[in-house]
């Protein structure tokens, strides 16, 4: 992949449990990424500068900050993490930020409501370091859209930008198997959704040009 | 001094492997030992000690909640329950984390004499499993001291 930057992945961590914020902390460090955590999905979403708070003090909109995935927690008080996840899949600036959500219950319509809603992964807690690797793929596909718009921009039409696209279609249809093995009573939804993101992407035009002049 | 670090390691090591065959670690715990490096080697005594602290606060606010017989505030209780479950099962403190299961039952059919019997047996399980620790990263301390390596130990 010699076309993405060897910067780390940034995630936020989104958990009220410090010991559980810790556990995650160190399991993101240890897979090299950069970890910013914080203790509520109101917090979380002033972070990403979705909402000003009232207190002057706190954190301004961020734009420079480039997050690549967010974790959290579904029960927590407040926000739950199915609402901060509704609220990020909801904004045109975050939706494409990929959202894994942990549990310490394993409630199958649970899951599959927060599948539905957009989560790239339901994690059971206690979180291992096996899980972790699973998010690569999905921190890969933002830092890989970033870096073809940037190709597109930068250099004349090669192969890599078509590359990067056919990787994005691949790794939906993959969740998508993996999906129909988990839940074969998959709602339509979740696949509807899912097409239309793959439409959407092909529809905007730096990628029409790139089609146009190979 | 070889023969010191290898008696200390081998220490060590038996007692580590003891406490998952006597129930008090569970596979968790082991997880938690692979996040620990030279670079994070408090690591697993930090988090642990946060655990026990955890213990101690909820234990405390539940005994509270489940103090007058006429006036128990089960929600209060249940999610103390939750708490802990979560942060036992985090840190494979086994023993702690099966106690919760029951409590849990308890807390839902509103049984108060079940509760206190939980409550009680969870106050005994962490304090247990706390000093057992805490000779455990004595052995480690000792062996560090003596210019020795923590064993890596694999238990299946």
């Amino acid at each position: 992949m010699g076309m993405v930057r060897e910067s780390q992945f940034h995630v936020l961590a989104v958990d009220d449990s410090q010991l559980d914020r810790e556990m995650i902390e160190r399991l993101l460090q240890k897979s090299s990424c950069q970890v910013t955590t914080v203790d509520s999905g109101s917090k979380a979403l002033e972070f990403l500068g979705l909402r000003e708070s009232n207190d002057p003090n706190s954190l301004e909109t961020h734009q420079e900050v480039e997050i690549n995935l967010i974790i959290t927690d579904y029960c927590m008080p407040g926000m739950t993490g199915y609402d901060l996840l509704k609220k990020v899949k909801e904004s045109a600036a975050f939706r494409s930020i990929p959202v894994v959500i942990m549990s310490s219950e394993n409630v199958p319509a649970r899951i599959s409501r927060c599948l539905e809603e957009g989560a790239e992964e339901f994690f059971l807690k206690p979180v291992k370091l096996a899980d972790v690797t699973k998010l690569k793929p999905h921190m890969m596909k933002t830092k890989l859209k970033k870096e073809g718009e940037k190709v597109a921009e930068e250099e004349n039409a090669t192969s890599k930008p078509e590359e990067s696209l056919v990787v994005e279609m691949i790794l939906p249809l993959n969740q998508e198997l993996e999906l129909e093995q988990q839940e074969p009573m998959l709602s339509s939804n979740k696949r509807k959704a899912m097409e239309e993101v793959i439409s959407a992407d092909r529809s905007r035009p730096k990628y029409n040009d790139i089609t146009t002049s190979v | 001094m070889n023969t010191v670090v290898a008696k200390l390691q081998r220490q060590f090591q038996d007692y580590l492997v003891s406490l998952y065959q006597q129930g008090f670690l569970d596979n968790q715990f082991t997880e938690l030992r692979k996040l620990q490096d030279e670079g994070t080697p408090d690591f697993v005594a930090e988090v642990v000690s946060l655990f026990f602290d955890d213990c101690s606060k909820l234990i405390n606010s539940m005994s509270r909640s489940l103090e007058r017989p006429e006036n128990v505030d089960f929600k209060q209780v249940d999610s103390g329950v939750h708490q802990l479950k979560g942060s036992s099962s985090s840190v494979g403190a086994r023993r702690v984390k099966n106690v919760c299961i029951s409590f849990k039952e308890c807390c839902d059919v509103q049984n108060r004499e079940g509760c206190l019997r939980c409550l009680q047996q969870v106050d005994y399980e962490y304090k247990m499993l706390k000093t057992k620790l805490q000779d455990l990263f004595n052995l480690e301390q000792q062996i560090v001291q003596a210019g020795g390596a923590i064993p890596q130990v694999n238990i299946n």
